[in-house]
């Protein structure tokens, strides 16, 4: 199949490329950019006029709730989720039950994925047998099935000394890991985030040092064991300059947040919103600010959409108990946008945000398209607005605090190698 | 039925549809219950305490949480108003068998209820519960968590009225567990929109809640700083087992700094008066020389409560 993605404006951060161009596909990669090479004659003619080429997105967390949770979504449908979101690459968090602490699962899920030939998932293996935080997974033969990094996801690790342990075999591979700073003691059975908002709804809280105590004790276990670290969804201020902080003395450490942290704030809660209750907590407007800020001067090097499709019945619950997280693969690309905008940052910025920067996360050849890369790909019309109706997302959960609320920019095609997986509302490849 | 978004108890004449909490709702709103429940007092104190306002009316205590005292007097108020009452203890049956809050709600409507009186220890509960009712059930907040109790802030504004009058000239004090209470979080929202200028809380650190200065409060932790001149004292209630642990060390320890004494009461005005929501821990919140001495209208307020609640019985059910 060839071909031949025609007048677009091509966005590629990594290769400083931001300009109309055209692209031309075959077997499955970029052949060339710019002019047509030499006797191609393309099978398909994509007219991409006004709309936006961009490398297709790389999420670094989006739960497909297999195996385990499939009352709550499935492979597929989440990954029809994903690719209507333009999202070509994912990892998928460990916390699946049973936890993704075994070679067999990591083979059965990266098996079922590629069947479905859709995006590419790309499985964090756990860091401890069962997400425990007492013993120590087989993290090489995790990698061999097909493991890019290690986390606990949400579960705490309440034994500093298993955590230094598991940094220092992770390191003795060089492997990633990836861990959601906060200590479990002090964040108790907190819902909300420990402000003005949770002392008037009289919700149990969870206070910003709970995020950046156990951040400081990372960044020390990172330089002292050498470990290859990554902060997943930071929250507070203080923890943005912490991180700041560190990488200016030089400290290899990486750093993402979930995109609603970078919009919403402890006011959305409103009067108990379950779709608000998220984990990490959402913070004050003051945190808000300096993630935007961390985001926009490179201190947080990735924006995902922590993608937790959650049943209704456990939403329909009160605040405290509802579980927590919201769905959100598809709006990740208009929701950077929206912060890019409002942020009055170049639209190569908000792209580079997830794309090429997460592609580095993941370490993965991904997020640019150079001639000789895979044809992830991904259009859009930056121009087209559309209200967020939860019964229309694609995802099986519809748990979004976005309900109702304009957004700008949508997806019209997602190509993964080469192939048209989504066109213009329709899943392709079925 | 159109509710405000901003506020999902009004309805679009910005009159009381449910009532869930305090904060938010206009003072008239405030003052047309205060003045309703006045008109309820003569009929509580009459031969014949019956009234036939909710006659034909169908009012379901559904209490998540178990409770005597609240579920009691709600019980009374909604016989007085002659409605049929229904009491039922949710967390004993149908809970324990793993259905969920608002299956059990679904149920209950079905059987044609008017009214819910709704307890549960999750912040928030009631108005999911609001949220999804049809739109001619009233739901009434009998305490939900640590959120809201509005009954009980409204029976002790009543009180406060009752005694001293005019809101705008008093210096109030809440004292005691303040971070855990939702009767101090009704207190607050009511004293602050009826206009009383000076409400000081008063407690140990680890027993105030963060940013509480923003719901218009001054903080004491010093009990004999915070009761010096104050007009009323409003004492809250300490549950047992933060008696004990890492918020407090002992109930001794409590009562020595934060229990309300003949001594510590002396600082206040004169003519101070000492209300408690009830059930006290004598000898722990509260001295019983004070609990049951002339200042003390602890009493008073649980007669009060009774025609609060049919106050804001018979003000849903009109509206």
């Amino acid at each position: 199949m060839k071909i031949h993605i025609r007048s677009g404006r091509l966005i590629d951060p990594r290769n400083g490329i931001d300009t109309q161009r055209d692209l031309y596909l075959a077997a499955g990669k970029v052949v060339a950019v710019g002019d047509a090479p030499a006797g191609f004659s393309a099978n398909r003619v994509i007219d991409a006029a006004g709309k936006i080429v961009c490398p297709g997105l790389v999420d670094l967390a989006v739960r497909l709730r297999e195996p385990g949770y499939e009352y709550m979504a499935t492979l597929e449908s989440e990954m029809e989720a994903a690719i209507a979101g333009g999202v070509t690459s994912l990892a998928c968090p460990p916390d699946t039950d049973p936890a993704l602490d075994e070679p067999g699962l990591v083979e059965m899920l990266k098996f079922r994925a590629k069947n479905l030939n859709q995006a590419h998932v790309y499985p964090v293996g756990a860091l401890t047998v069962g997400l425990k935080g007492a013993r120590l997974t087989e993290m090489a033969e995790l990698r061999d099935a097909g493991c890019v990094a290690f986390s606990q996801a949400e579960a705490p690790f309440a034994d500093t000394q298993v955590l230094m342990h598991a940094l220092e075999y992770a390191a003795t591979f060089g492997f990633p890991v990836w861990l959601r700073p906060q200590d479990p003691a002090l964040a108790g059975h907190g819902v909300a985030h420990d402000g003005e908002v949770a002392t008037r709804l009289g919700l149990p809280a969870i206070p910003s040092t709970a995020e950046v105590i156990a951040l400081s004790t990372i960044l020390i276990l990172a330089r002292e064991t050498g470990a290859r670290i990554h902060i997943a969804r930071l929250s507070s201020a203080e923890g943005v300059a912490m991180v700041r902080e560190a990488k200016a003395r030089g400290l290899p450490v990486s750093c993402d947040i979930a995109i609603h942290h970078a919009h919403l704030s402890e006011m959305d809660i409103g009067y108990f919103d379950p779709n608000c209750h998220l984990s990490p907590p959402l913070r004050s407007l003051r945190d808000r600010d300096a993630l935007r800020a961390g985001l926009a001067d490179g201190t947080i090097d990735a924006l995902c959409s922590d993608h937790t499709p959650v049943d209704e019945d456990v939403k329909q619950v009160p605040f405290a108990e509802a579980e927590a997280g919201a769905t959100g693969v598809e709006l990740l690309l208009p929701l950077t946008l929206k912060w890019a905008a409002e942020s009055q940052l170049p639209l190569s910025t908000a792209i580079e945000r997830i794309t090429v920067r997460p592609a580095a996360i993941l370490g993965i050849d991904a997020g640019h398209l150079s001639a000789g890369a895979a044809a992830d790909i991904c259009i859009f019309d930056p121009k087209h607005y559309w209200r967020v109706e939860p019964g229309a997302l694609r995802s099986q959960g519809k748990n979004t605090p976005y309900a109702g609320i304009e957004l700008c920019g949508r997806v019209s095609h997602t190509l993964v190698g080469g192939n048209i997986v989504y066109e213009k509302n329709i899943i392709k490849n079925k | 039925m159109w509710l405000d978004p901003a506020n999902p108890q009004l309805n679009r004449n910005g009159e009381l549809h449910h009532l869930l909490s305090l904060e938010g709702l206009p003072a008239e709103v405030l003052l047309q219950i205060l003045d309703t429940a006045e008109s309820f007092v003569g009929v509580t104190q009459r031969e014949v305490k019956k009234v036939p306002l909710l006659r034909g009316k169908a009012v379901f205590n559904l209490f998540f949480e178990p409770s005597t005292r609240t579920r009691t007097t709600f019980e009374i108020a909604a016989k007085r108003l002659s409605a049929d009452v229904i009491n039922l203890a949710i967390n004993i049956s149908s809970q324990s068998k793993g259905e969920s809050v608002l299956d059990t709600v679904a149920n209950l409507a079905a059987m044609q209820a008017d009214m819910f009186i709704v307890r549960h220890a999750a912040s928030g509960a009631p108005y999911m519960i609001a949220k999804h009712v049809a739109p001619d059930i009233h739901v009434v907040n009998a305490g939900d968590g640590r959120h809201a109790h509005p009954t009980q802030g409204l029976l002790d504004m009543y009180t406060i009225r009752h005694y001293k009058g005019d809101f705008t000239k008093l210096r109030v004090a809440i004292v005691g567990d303040i971070l855990h209470s939702r009767v101090a979080r009704s207190q607050i929202h009511a004293l602050t929109t009826l206009g009383c200028p000076e409400i000081r809380v008063i407690g140990p650190k680890t027993l105030l809640p963060s940013n509480v200065d923003r719901l218009g409060v001054q903080v004491y932790p010093d009990m004999k700083q915070g009761l010096k001149d104050v007009d009323v004292v409003m004492m809250l209630r300490l549950q047992n087992e933060r008696m004990k642990g890492a918020l407090l060390p002992s109930a001794q320890e409590f009562y020595k700094y934060y229990g309300l004494t003949e001594d510590k009461l002396a600082l206040a005005k004169p003519d101070a008066i000492v209300l408690h929501p009830g059930p006290m821990n004598r000898g722990v919140e509260i001295d019983s020389s004070v609990a049951d001495g002339k200042q003390s209208v602890i009493l008073p307020q649980v007669t009060f409560g009774i025609a609060i609640r049919m106050a804001v019985m018979s003000i849903l059910a009109g509206n």
